[in-house]
């Protein structure tokens, strides 16, 4: 049952990373590329972390699974804030 | 198996690294090539000591070793190339340039 | 179906590694670096290696991405940072696949090695973990001298920086706005990093962790503090950041006399004693390197100023 759930999680979590990648790859411009690495991964993160979730044996484990998953996205969410203000002030780059 | 896939790796990545070490001008690519030559060797290296009946912990430690004073040979290259950068206005060895003819 | 996995990734590396080597722009090739570091520490885990894994997240993608990063922007600032696009190179390649190939010849040439028992040594060296038994007890001659070089490098940056420089704060000026997100991503990461830096060094003992990679953490929060504006950038001149400089090697010298005057000899720790004093040497390491790094990573002080 455990495995059934980290399955249908960690491969919804994959669509999302490909979805992410495949609009990181074909979007024309910083700011929409942004747009797909930021919503598309963090989701497919979470995803991932909730099905590795169920693995955890310890209450530990679980904490510091948490833990990463809520420090990557505030890291993803200051890093893209960052080089969104910093493609404004040189809109020339791609 | 999977041992050998990584020291064919190692082995694969030093001499991608002994290429762009000889083949490009711009110093900061150079300090790249010369990371990578050190990651190859360590991959090679950690391929090898886990090689045996145990994991050998040396290699490791070793390894451990390495990668900071990578890190610091790197941080005292990067200091050269800024300093040369601030006197010359290029980041590449002035013979390179000659050779090449013209500032890369 | 692991094999195949270890394929992937090896090709994946390979991939990455070539893109940092080939292409137009050191920028590019900087970021490819970054990226083919946590690839290779994915490898390490998968070789069961987890404190190399660690060491090299950490370190040789981490520190080195942002010092190759900040290099590019200061080059960037100083117009050095464009390259011209290399053709193929035909005897860098003959030399670089000759290095590769001799090193696969001697993969499959050479003797498998045989690594020493040290079921025996272990619970002698007062840490469960094996590295750091290896790292701070049987081969603490290496990591003492490896402490050193840190030291050295540094004194070296310095060298660099112009006389009318020294006495300004080290590295470039970071200029994030106080209520900006960094600001705020400034705030919250480091008691989060201060207690995870000293968790996986106290947990080094017996499982993961060590000095390098605690301390690789704490010096990691003060980039990300002194970036952010939260924290000052320390000067040359600072006793107490200096103090902290040589603190590590300076205990662990004096350990190593102290097992010395005990009659075990230089850097022998006694059986009874090696658990406390491995902790006490870790503890005064990581501070040691922690700063060491951060400081190299910083860069030799640096007004701003440039010529052109």
């Amino acid at each position: 049952m455990a495995d059934l759930a980290t399955y249908i999680l960690t491969a919804s979590g994959l669509v999302f990373f490909i979805a992410g990648t495949v609009g990181l790859i074909r979007f024309p411009d910083t700011f929409s590329r942004l747009h797909a690495l930021t919503k598309a991964d963090n989701l497919g993160l979470g995803l991932i972390a909730g099905g590795v979730a169920f693995q955890t044996e310890t209450w530990a484990q679980l904490a510091m699974l948490t833990l990463i998953w809520v420090l990557a996205l505030l890291a993803a969410g200051t890093v893209a804030q960052l080089v969104a203000r910093a493609a404004l002030s040189t809109p020339e780059q791609k | 198996m999977s041992l050998t896939i990584f020291a064919l790796t190692g082995a694969a990545l030093i001499g991608l690294g002994v290429y762009g070490l000889l083949a490009r001008l711009h110093l900061l690519r150079r300090i790249i090539a010369f990371n990578l030559i050190g990651s190859g060797l360590f991959l090679f290296f950690g391929a090898t000591g886990a090689r045996g009946e145990i994991l050998d912990p040396i290699p490791q430690a070793l390894i451990i070793t390495g990668i900071v004073v990578a890190l610091s040979a790197s941080a005292l290259a990067v200091g050269l190339v800024v300093a040369l950068a601030q006197g010359s206005g290029r980041a590449s060895l002035p013979e390179d340039e000659d050779a090449e003819g013209r500032a890369p | 179906m692991s094999a195949a996995l270890d394929l992937a990734l090896c090709a994946l590396i390979l991939g990455v590694g070539l893109a940092s080597m080939a292409g137009r722009g050191v920028f590019r090739a900087a970021i490819f670096f970054i990226t083919y570091g946590l690839l290779v520490a994915i490898g390490w885990a998968r070789l069961g290696a987890y404190d190399v894994a660690l060491a090299e997240a950490a370190i040789g993608s981490g520190l080195t991405g942002v010092l190759l990063l900040a290099a590019h922007g200061r080059l960037r600032r100083l117009r050095a940072a464009a390259e011209s696009l290399s053709r193929f190179n035909l005897p860098a390649a003959i030399a670089g696949g000759g290095v590769a190939l001799s090193f696969g010849w001697a993969w499959f040439a050479l003797p498998v090695p045989r690594a020493p028992d040290l079921t025996y040594a272990l619970p002698q060296a007062g840490v469960g973990n094996p590295v750091t038994a290896v790292l701070l007890n049987f081969r603490a001659w290496d990591t003492l001298v490896e402490s050193i070089v840190l030291l050295a490098a540094l004194i070296g940056v310095w060298m660099m920086a112009r006389d009318a420089d020294w006495d300004a704060p080290l590295g470039l000026r970071y200029h994030a706005r106080p209520s900006g997100v960094l600001a705020s991503f400034g705030r919250i990461l480091p008691p989060v990093g201060l207690i995870f830096g000293v968790y996986l060094v106290w947990a080094g003992a017996e499982s993961t962790g060590g000095a390098f990679q605690g301390g690789t953490v704490l010096a990691a929060v003060g980039l990300v503090a002194m970036m952010a504006g939260i924290m000052r950038p320390p000067r040359v001149a600072q006793g107490a950041w200096r103090a902290a400089l040589v603190l590590g090697p300076v205990v662990f010298l004096g350990s190593g006399l102290a097992g010395a005057a005990l009659g075990a000899g230089f850097l022998t720790l006694p059986e009874a004693l090696a658990k406390p004093a491995i902790l006490t040497i870790e503890a005064a390491l990581t501070v040691s390197i922690a700063v060491t790094l951060a400081l190299l990573v910083l860069g030799p002080p640096d007004e701003g100023g440039q010529q052109a």
